[in-house]
């Protein structure tokens, strides 16, 4: 087995704004299963990463416990990092962006981190609306204990050894839309054309965004009888509406006027670029949104792309009234002004 | 719609192989470097002497058309030093006696004429004595070696790695006829041969007719004649001051050659700039190491003569000027130079030369005065006639002639079968064997060493160029041997892909180091979508066309899977992160090596 990635590069790879390819958005050689989806979230990441030009030292990546936690380590190797306690990524999140909210907070975590022990965690996490991209890499089982169904399995679905999935699932998608995500889309780690400008679109929203991405596990749930196969996912995929991303560098072409398409300004000025499928689609009703993941669901297939976004929404920060300038660069005379300013306070009370 | 890559036959894999499809005789080149890696020098030797007959004498003197081709030169700055490791595996190998062929004794009745006794006529002889042919082998010389002996000085080659190599040969059973010059082909084509192989090379020195070139007598040599007089003890020394005319590798054994017979201020003078000079870049630097001069863009006027007395040779400063299609012309710029010296070795070239066969007796020639042959089978107008090594279309090097001897032995020998020595040749057959060993290992070193090229080490220059038979090269000790062959990338062992169990997970594609690998949705029903465009959204669209691209037939999805060959480490990354097998690393065999020969 090589542990070590060739340092050896194509001499003709495109070079970013920073004159960094995407090698040098890797991380260490991962230990996953050959296979696994979340490598290929883990190439997504470093891939939108490096198209949008990213310092990496400006990126903090944080997770839980669980195959999906590993992840980080093989993504992003200059970056900053925390791989928390089973289920807490989101109270170390809220931590670090408090302390800090220049850095970009990158996410990672699992069906069983984000549907079992940090439901609770992960329901605050989004009502708080900490600007921040949560991924759950969903694979339906737990890889790392062995194969056991997670919550976030379909009922009936049955798991390698047979046994079937007996409870309904946790929907995290609905559950996100529900507490008050403002970004919420779903994907898959196989289709990087949908993946990469739906990653990039994330970290340029300002607030909570959320990204489900089914992420087979090829070692426990890959077999006939799962839903989160290569093969029963390829096979019962849909989207409302392609996204596409685009750089606030690129000149926005003049709309062609095609009802079928709209583009939403984010934050930074760039654009998302949204191509309805089904003429239905609406990318600001959040009730519709869930509507349709249900109705999806119940005709069997897998909504992806874009389920809801709210470019306007105060994120935790606003809402709270925090300061502009991180706390962390604050000093002891700001954060601690003197009995001289506690006295101003109190005198214009009298 | 791109098309399904075509890998029914060997020619795709062998293309991949970049080191063994630039080689003429297409050595096994991976193969032997492993080899030696694994420290089994005498095989590497054999598995090379199979292919390319002089590994020892090769392994000094190749021409390395490998070495260009290397990907590793691609990756990173440096190729792998393909020739200088060859030399590894002849310098310590091991007895090689119980390896060699067995020559049969009772032979199959034909009886071959060899003519020359270089490289293209010694390999001829080496694939046709296990067969069970009869042969004799000419040459003029007293010796034999052809050119490897008369114009490569002994620094380069000592007479002890050429002969023991010859004698591998000329110690099969063969009859040879030393010091006869055969002077007609009519008479040979008498005594009743049933084949006739013509090998005599590129003897004829090419001529500089300028003024003064009658009147400067001894001053002026033709350059591979005094390096052969040189060669056989004839000449023992040179004057002072020297200048050699021309820029091949001829001109830079003679410029060496001169230094070590006495020649202090020697001089290459050539046309063209320095940069296009024909001798390889190592021959360059060896030559200005050993303090000779080389200047560039001066064309000789004329042999200056001053009271009847030799003076040195004018030249006109001239630049050269390329056009669009990279064709050379040189203008003069109206400058000249006088440069003084005693002696002048001419060494712009040399042609094949048959004043002994005559020109009614049925073998064609063309316009250059060359025969006419059949570029398969090497066969002239006269059937039972072939030629082979520079003999046949002009001044190449070594290892083409080894090439030629081998297509030559093969259309021989179907020849004497009465079958056609074009239409009946060998296919070869070949061969894809899984390297893998265990779940994630590999039967071959697939972690990528990061090494830069091991220069070879050299003697002191000082004392090299006191004397004329000691090699200057040293040649690698083992362990910088080793160091070195760790640095082939293992192009032969393939990545192979088989569609029917992709699942498209795409780790293959996240995983490649240098990103070869792509899934490519192509979506035909809308548009007829051009290939090129479909080439333009690879992960790296600046394809290099010299590459092939693996392509295979629509995946489950509709997906094309397309591999861009040109940067693959073959590292086996892809291979081990595929989960269900559809990567695999395959070593190729090719069952006919003489028979893939174009």
């Amino acid at each position: 087995m090589s542990y070590i990635k060739p340092q050896f590069k194509h001499p003709r790879l495109q070079v970013n704004d920073l004159g960094l390819t995407h090698r040098d958005y890797e991380g260490a050689l991962s230990t996953l299963c050959a296979g696994c989806g979340h490598d290929s979230i883990t190439s997504a990441v470093a891939q939108a990463c490096a198209e949008l030009s990213l310092p990496p030292h400006k990126i903090a990546k944080l997770s839980g416990i669980g195959c999906s936690s590993k992840a980080p380590t093989y993504f992003l190797n200059n970056a900053h990092g925390f791989n928390t306690v089973h289920g807490r990524m989101p109270s170390v999140a809220t931590g670090a962006n408090m302390a800090n909210r220049d850095l970009i907070y990158l996410g990672m975590s699992g069906d069983g981190d984000s549907a079992s022990i940090g439901f609770g965690q992960f329901a605050h996490v989004v009502r708080r609306r900490l600007n921040m991209l949560y991924m759950v890499a969903n694979n339906g089982v737990y890889g790392l204990t062995k194969g056991q169904l997670a919550a976030t399995a379909e009922q009936g679905m049955k798991s390698k050894s047979g046994e079937a999935s007996l409870f309904t699932d946790i929907d995290l998608c609905v559950s996100a839309l529900q507490f008050g995500a403002t970004f919420v889309a779903r994907s898959f780690s196989g289709d990087k054309s949908q993946l990469v400008p739906l990653i990039k679109a994330a970290i340029s929203h300002k607030g909570f965004a959320f990204i489900d991405i089914i992420s087979p596990c090829v070692t426990f749930n890959n077999n006939p009888d799962s839903n989160r196969s290569y093969d029963y996912v390829h096979d019962h995929i849909t989207t409302a509406a392609v996204a596409d991303f685009v750089p606030v560098k690129q000149e926005i072409r003049c709309e062609n006027g095609q009802s079928d398409s709209e583009d939403i300004c984010l934050h930074d000025g760039s654009i998302l670029r949204l191509s309805r499928i089904d003429a239905d689609y609406d990318a600001h009703d959040r009730i519709k949104a869930m509507t349709k993941i249900e109705q999806h669901k119940a005709e069997g297939k897998i909504l992806t792309g874009l389920m809801y976004i709210d470019p306007e929404a105060d994120d935790y920060h606003e809402i709270n009234g925090t300061s502009d300038a991180p706390l962390n660069s604050l000093k002891q005379e700001t954060l601690c002004p003197g009995s001289h300013v506690l006295k101003t306070i109190n005198e214009s009370f009298r | 719609m791109l098309k399904k890559t075509d890998t029914s036959n060997f020619r795709y894999f062998l293309n991949v192989v970049d080191c063994q499809q630039a080689c003429p005789a297409h050595t096994p080149v991976p193969e032997y470097i492993r080899l030696i890696s694994d420290r089994k020098y005498t095989e590497s030797y054999m598995l090379n002497w199979e292919s390319n007959v002089f590994p020892s004498i090769l392994g000094r003197v190749c021409d390395r058309p490998c070495e260009p081709a290397c990907r590793r030169g691609r990756v990173e700055e440096e190729p792998v030093a393909i020739c200088r490791l060859k030399r590894v595996a002849a310098d310590n190998k091991e007895d090689i006696n119980s390896y060699l062929p067995i020559i049969p004794s009772d032979k199959n009745g034909k009886h071959i004429a060899l003519i020359g006794a270089g490289p293209a006529s010694l390999t001829v002889a080496r694939d046709l004595l296990p067969m069970g042919y009869k042969i004799t082998l000419f040459d003029r010389e007293q010796k034999a070696g052809g050119m490897m002996r008369t114009q490569i000085p002994a620094f380069r080659l000592p007479e002890t790695v050429l002969e023991e190599e010859l004698d591998l040969i000329l110690d099969m059973g063969l009859k040879t006829c030393f010091g006869e010059g055969i002077s007609s082909m009519k008479s040979l084509l008498d005594e009743k041969y049933d084949a006739i192989f013509v090998g005599t090379g590129a003897p004829l020195g090419r001529e500089l007719k300028i003024p003064g070139r009658d009147e400067a007598g001894d001053h002026l040599s033709i350059g591979i004649d005094w390096l052969s007089s040189v060669a056989f003890g004839h000449t023992k020394k040179i004057d002072k001051r020297v200048i050699v005319l021309g820029g091949g590798n001829t001109a830079m054994d003679c410029c060496r050659t001169a230094r070590r017979l006495g020649g202090k201020e020697v001089k290459v003078v050539v046309r063209s700039s320095l940069e296009a000079m024909k001798a390889s870049p190592w021959e360059k630097t060896d030559a200005m190491a050993e303090d000779v001069e080389l200047i560039g863009n001066h064309k000789p006027l004329e042999f200056v003569m001053r009271e009847g007395k030799f003076v040195g040779v004018l030249f006109e400063e001239v630049q050269s000027h390329y056009d669009e299609n990279g064709k050379r012309t040189l203008i003069d710029t109206g400058n000249t130079v006088l440069m003084e010296c005693d002696k002048v070795l001419i060494a712009i070239g040399q042609d094949t030369a048959f004043p002994w066969i005559e020109r009614d007796i049925g073998i064609d020639f063309n316009q250059w005065d060359q025969p006419v042959l059949e570029e398969a089978s090497l066969q002239a107008s006269i059937p039972k006639i072939f030629f082979g090594g520079d003999a046949a279309f002009g001044p190449k090097n070594i290892i083409t002639a080894v090439a030629h001897g081998h297509k030559a032995a093969i259309s021989i020998d179907l020849f004497c079968q009465g079958k056609d020595p074009v239409v009946e040749r060998p296919v070869s057959d070949f061969n894809l064997v899984s390297q893998k060993m265990g779940i994630h290992e590999w039967s071959y070193h697939n972690k990528i060493k990061q090494d830069v090229r091991y220069a070879v080490p050299h003697m002191d220059r000082k004392q090299a160029i006191k004397q004329l038979a000691s090699e200057v090269e040293l040649g690698y000790d083992e362990k910088m041997g080793l160091a070195e062959a760790s640095r082939c990338l293992n192009c032969d062992i393939h990545t192979v892909f088989s569609e029917s169990i992709c699942i498209e997970c795409s780790a293959c594609e996240d995983i490649c180091p240098v990103d070869c690998i792509n899934f490519l949705q192509v979506d035909d029903e809308v548009e007829q979508v051009s290939d090129e465009r479909v080439l333009s959204q690879l992960r790296v669209s600046d394809i290099n066309p010299l590459q092939e691209i693996l392509i295979s037939a629509p995946l489950k999805t509709g997906q094309l899977m397309i591999k861009d060959e040109d940067m693959c480490l073959h590292c086996g990354l892809c291979a081990e992160r595929c989960p269900t097998g559809a990567w695999d690393m395959k070593k190729l065999t090719l069952k006919d090596l003489k028979a893939t020969i174009l």
